[in-house]
């Protein structure tokens, strides 16, 4: 052996001799599996978090009870050529009764006085105008669960675009659009919607454009942020070095990141507006009363409790329409939380896991 | 006996994906005052060997089994508060990315006389005269003044050089270098070393210096481990591992190495990967990529031998190469060449035995 | 630069969100179909057009906008934000009345997110992924799903009416009478649900991501106790995050107070605001939300500069 100091030079080692022989043995490479995409890699660790698949189940069934509770006819559509008449578009009828039959002016149901509590035939009581409380609640639905949803997506859409654009662009058309996004979140949402709904009255679209009107500006804050950060990497230089456009490097490149928050988010929102609408409906703001919408029948049982102990409180208008805002709200919270989790369990520390290193 | 003993020492990682073997079975010896080295690919376990000796494995890691003698005493065996009287006093650690190791809200003088204030008993205007005369040690101009600045108003090498004196703040006998260097560029990185080597001759401190390039390996250290896939590969005096490497995996690294007035017209690497430490392959890890693995290296897992005698060598021993050929079980052998420059070509491992078929 | 210049800067940023603020609040009032005065009146019949078109000159309404918006401003900026239209009463007086109780309702919320989330927010962190993380989890979760008019019904139901611990309704006292004290419990603590329930998830997971980072592992390193570890290191990182939602919680303690103060019937301007758009009050409805705008600015302010104070690397760029 040489003990000399020198250039050391080896040869004989080939890279060839094991690329081309045959597998000595059944270990194979790891390549296959990691080209899962990260959207299959979400869901799957969200299918793992069980409290996210509750929620997404409750949700899910909270929705369809909303749809399937009584019939839905849609009388615009009889201004059609072939239609004659308002035409049912939903047959079924899961809950019992009309939301808005007063029971003991019914055939059959005279007996029923106004807040009767709970029984086999009206499993959630009477409320205060001698309807059955179970067929409102199990209705009530419709109102908050579509504005939520309708609201959510209406913003989602606006809110990345206005932060996409203000993102991408940069400089001072930035500076001008996040200043307005400033002013925006100088009100509470609530009391915007409020104002919005003193305004415009009561009423479906009503609410749904109070929600709407400036609903939009988080997501607009957050894409932006992201479009910023990601504008800085790395990955998005060496694709516009390599030529690409503008737009295909928005859309394959920093997109797929950007989205991800918004989605926790819009979840997240549409617990918040839900709870937004009920509370409308329950300063008597949302719709008429006698709605069977859950905020405006709790403003219904608001007055009981006042009575003072002694009387008879009727506690089961107060807890069954806001239990079911209560589920639906926590449901949509898990699966948020759920998504959220899933999509950080991509990032984590090599160290962590035992490898780099 | 050796300022530093690790038996058989294991490490695994309970993660969702599985059991990740991370340090399977490791044995090594540093002396007082000596420079070791321990080199290898990211995933090898070089860091995770480190983070053992302080005993800052946390969840899902786990130290199996193994020992870890520091002046006599196993450190696995202590309490907590004896662990954390090692930590930073007689055993302490220069993190990899200087940047994430520093706290960025606290001064650079605050974070390195901690260390001091704690273990030195020393009043805080005492901690802050030897802060400062440490900064002034490695070479940070205007030390008085700089002791009161953010990490993030120092450049990157600065800011190495600042964790280079808050782990020598307190004297240790015994330092980690975990890839000091591998964040910084080239003219900065032989700074540093230089830095390394000084302060450690000069306070007589052994330092185990962890990287992937044998560069710094061939610099700074006496002897050297290489790593692979959790294992020792090979054991030997940095001379004996350059000049005559035994184990295929270094003779590998060797080679890829790119060299002025190379008749190649690719560059050379290792064909393949490092695998992934939850399905390590059979036998040997390293057979996928080895050029000159047979059917034996699939079913026999090599042990740490002599590679003169074939024995199995025990911890202290200057020489071992975990390769079936110098057990003589292979029949073809390793014909590999080393060649320095001045004397003719030296052939590695066949010339040594005399069983080729 | 400094933090005082820091300070500057933001002060200066202020004055076009403010501008912004106002305009916002008038533009929302000019929203109703057929304008104010279509509002005021509502449906009855015995006003006819001229009437309508006298009350409009009389409220300056037949302005063009821009007139009608520095008029506003201008008597707003020298402190004159109307009359109740119905009644003649100043609306500064009103103001003035009901927004201590509404402050001291947002501060009674503060104080519990506070103490409920910071120590959970720790503990939580501290103890990840096992039972009493799982557990600090699903009570937060669903502290924010509360919808928090049922949150006080329930209240009332469970404490006032079955168990008469507490008044139903607030009397009509002085703020600073100890009676009040008592009275704030109920409504404190619903609106002091949602904000520590709030605050703890932010706090949790903020603290986890700092355990993570290197220069804990390096704290360790060096021999420091657990306690300093998390105390020193991992807290101060953490207590930045709580200065960035600040305003954020600020926001959703006074959106709160609208629905809150209802139920408990709690004298303050989120009650009086609700009032003001039953009676339709055009002059108190765009009052309350241009002071509810300015305070949020205000709020906002404070917390960046907090935040400025906190984290070094923002004031030394």
């Amino acid at each position: 052996m040489s003990t000399q100091r020198g250039r050391i030079q080896i040869s004989g080692f080939e890279p060839e001799r094991v690329t081309e022989r045959e597998s000595l043995s059944d270990w194979v490479e790891d390549k296959g599996t990691a080209t899962e995409s990260r959207w299959q890699r979400t869901w799957r660790d969200f299918k793992r978090n069980r409290s996210a698949m509750i929620g997404l189940v409750v949700v899910a069934v909270m929705s369809f009870l909303a749809v399937f509770a009584r019939p839905i006819t849609v009388s615009e559509l009889s201004a059609l050529p072939f239609f004659s008449g308002p035409v049912t578009v939903q047959p079924f009828a899961i809950a019992p009764f009309d939301p808005t039959a007063i029971l003991y002016l019914q055939p059959g149901h005279a007996d029923v006085q106004p807040y009767d509590p709970p029984s086999l035939e009206y499993p959630m009581g009477i409320d205060g105008s001698g309807r059955d409380l179970f067929s409102r609640v199990l209705y009530g639905g419709r109102y908050s669960i579509s504005i939520g949803f309708i609201a959510v997506g209406l913003t989602v859409f606006v809110g990345v675009v206005y932060g996409a654009v203000s993102g991408y662009y940069g400089g001072w058309v930035d500076e001008i659009m996040m200043r307005v996004l400033d002013v925006i979140f100088a009100f509470p949402g609530l009391v915007l919607a409020l104002v919005i709904v003193a305004m415009l009255g009561g009423g479906y679209w009503q609410l749904v454009i109070a929600f709407t009107l400036f609903g939009w500006a988080g997501y607009a804050r957050l894409i932006r942020g992201e479009i910023l950060s990601v504008k800085e990497n790395e990955y998005v230089l060496a694709a516009k070095a390599l030529g690409a456009k503008d737009r295909s490097i928005i859309f394959r490149h920093v997109a797929p990141n950007a989205i991800a928050p918004v989605i926790v988010q819009a979840s997240l929102a549409i617990g918040t507006t839900v709870i937004g609408v009920a509370a409308l409906g329950f300063l008597g703001l949302g719709f008429p009363p006698g709605t069977p919408e859950w905020g405006t029948m709790l403003d219904q049982t608001r007055q009981t409790l006042i009575q003072g102990p002694g009387g008879k409180i009727p506690w089961w208008a107060t807890v069954y329409p806001g239990a079911a805002i209560f589920l639906f709200v926590m449901s949509m919270n898990l699966i948020g939380d759920g998504i959220n989790d899933a999509l950080d369990a991509q990032e984590g520390g090599a160290v962590a896991r035992g490898g780099g290193g | 006996m050796a300022l530093l003993e690790v038996d058989d020492l294991t490490v695994k990682f309970y993660t969702e994906e599985g059991v990740v073997t991370a340090v399977d079975d490791l044995s090594y010896r540093v002396e007082r005052g000596e420079k070791f080295g321990i080199v290898g690919e990211s995933g090898a376990g070089k860091s995770v060997t480190a983070l053992s000796l302080l005993r800052l494995i946390r969840n899902p890691g786990v130290i199996e089994s193994g020992s870890i003698r520091f002046d006599g005493r196993d450190i696995l065996e202590m309490t907590d508060s004896e662990v954390r009287d090692i930590r930073g006093n007689r055993m302490a650690m220069i993190f990899q990315d200087a940047q994430s190791a520093l706290n960025p809200v606290y001064t650079v003088g605050d974070q390195i006389s901690e260390a001091i204030t704690h273990h030195m008993n020393l009043g805080s205007s005492a901690a802050r005269e030897r802060t400062i005369q440490l900064l002034d040690d490695v070479g940070i101009p205007e030390p008085e003044a700089r002791y009161s600045d953010y990490p993030h108003q120092f450049s990157g090498g600065m800011q190495q050089r600042v964790v280079i004196a808050m782990a020598l703040s307190c004297d240790p006998d015994f330092l980690i270098a975990d890839e000091p260097t591998t964040a910084l560029d080239v003219t900065i990185e032989a700074k540093i070393l230089e830095l390394i080597e000084e302060l450690a001759d000069e306070y007589d401190t052994a330092v185990q210096l962890i990287t992937h390039d044998l560069g710094v390996i061939a610099e700074l250290c006496d002897r050297v481990m290489v790593m692979y896939a959790g294992r020792p590969v090979e054991k030997a005096p940095v001379e004996d591992l350059y000049y005559d490497p035994k184990h295929p995996y270094t003779v590998g690294l060797m080679s890829s190495i790119p060299r002025v007035g190379e008749t190649r017209d690719r560059l050379q690497t290792i064909p393949g990967t490092m695998p992934d430490l939850v399905e390590l392959p059979s036998g040997c890890s390293f057979h996928p990529r080895c050029p000159y693995a047979e059917e034996a290296c699939t079913r026999e897992e090599p042990r740490l031998v002599d590679p003169a005698t074939g024995d199995e060598v025990t911890a202290d021993a200057e020489r071992g190469a975990a390769c079936l050929e110098y057990t003589g079980a292979l029949a073809q052998g390793l014909d590999y060449e080393i060649e320095v420059e001045g004397s003719g070509p030296e052939p590695g491992a066949r010339a040594a035995e005399g069983d080729n078929v | 630069m400094s933090l005082r210049r820091f300070i500057l800067r933001r002060l200066l940023l202020v004055v076009p969100i403010m501008f912004g603020v106002s305009l916002i609040t008038f533009g929302l009032t000019k929203l109703a179909p057929g304008g104010p005065i279509q509002l005021i009146i509502g449906f009855n019949p015995n006003i006819g057009p001229q009437d309508i078109a006298s009350l409009r000159a009389q409220y300056g309404l037949d302005e063009p906008l821009w007139r009608q918006y520095l008029v506003w401003i201008g008597n707003v900026l020298q402190g004159d934000l109307g009359e109740v239209i119905g009644s003649g009463r100043s609306v500064n007086g009103i103001l003035l009345r009901r927004i201590p109780p509404t402050i001291a309702l947002g501060l009674f919320g503060w104080v519990i997110a506070l103490l409920v989330a910071i120590p959970t927010g720790i503990y939580a962190a501290v103890n990840k992924d096992q039972f009493g993380d799982d557990v600090s989890r699903v009570v937060a979760l669903s502290g924010i799903s509360l919808p928090n008019f049922w949150l006080g019904l329930m209240l009332i139901l469970l404490f006032s009416v079955k168990m008469n611990l507490f008044p139903v309704l607030a009397p009509r006292k002085p703020l600073w009478h100890p009676d009040m004290l008592w009275y704030l419990v109920l409504p404190g603590l619903t609106i002091g649900t949602a904000s520590s329930a709030t605050l703890m998830r932010i706090m949790r997971s903020s603290m986890a991501q700092e355990m993570n980072k290197e220069y804990v592992t390096a704290a360790r390193a060096k021999g420091l106790p657990e306690r300093t570890v998390v105390l020193k290191h991992v807290l101060r990182n953490s207590l930045i995050s709580v200065a960035t939602v600040a305003a954020f919680l600020t926001s959703g303690i006074l959106a709160g107070s609208v629905v809150v103060e209802t139920v408990f019937n709690w004298p303050g301007l989120g009650r009086t605001l609700v009032q003001a758009v039953i009676a339709r009050e055009i002059n108190l409805i765009m009052a309350i939300t241009l002071f509810t705008g300015v305070a949020l600015v205000v709020a906002n302010l404070l917390a960046d500069i907090a935040y400025a104070a906190l984290d070094p690397r923002i004031t030394y760029d």
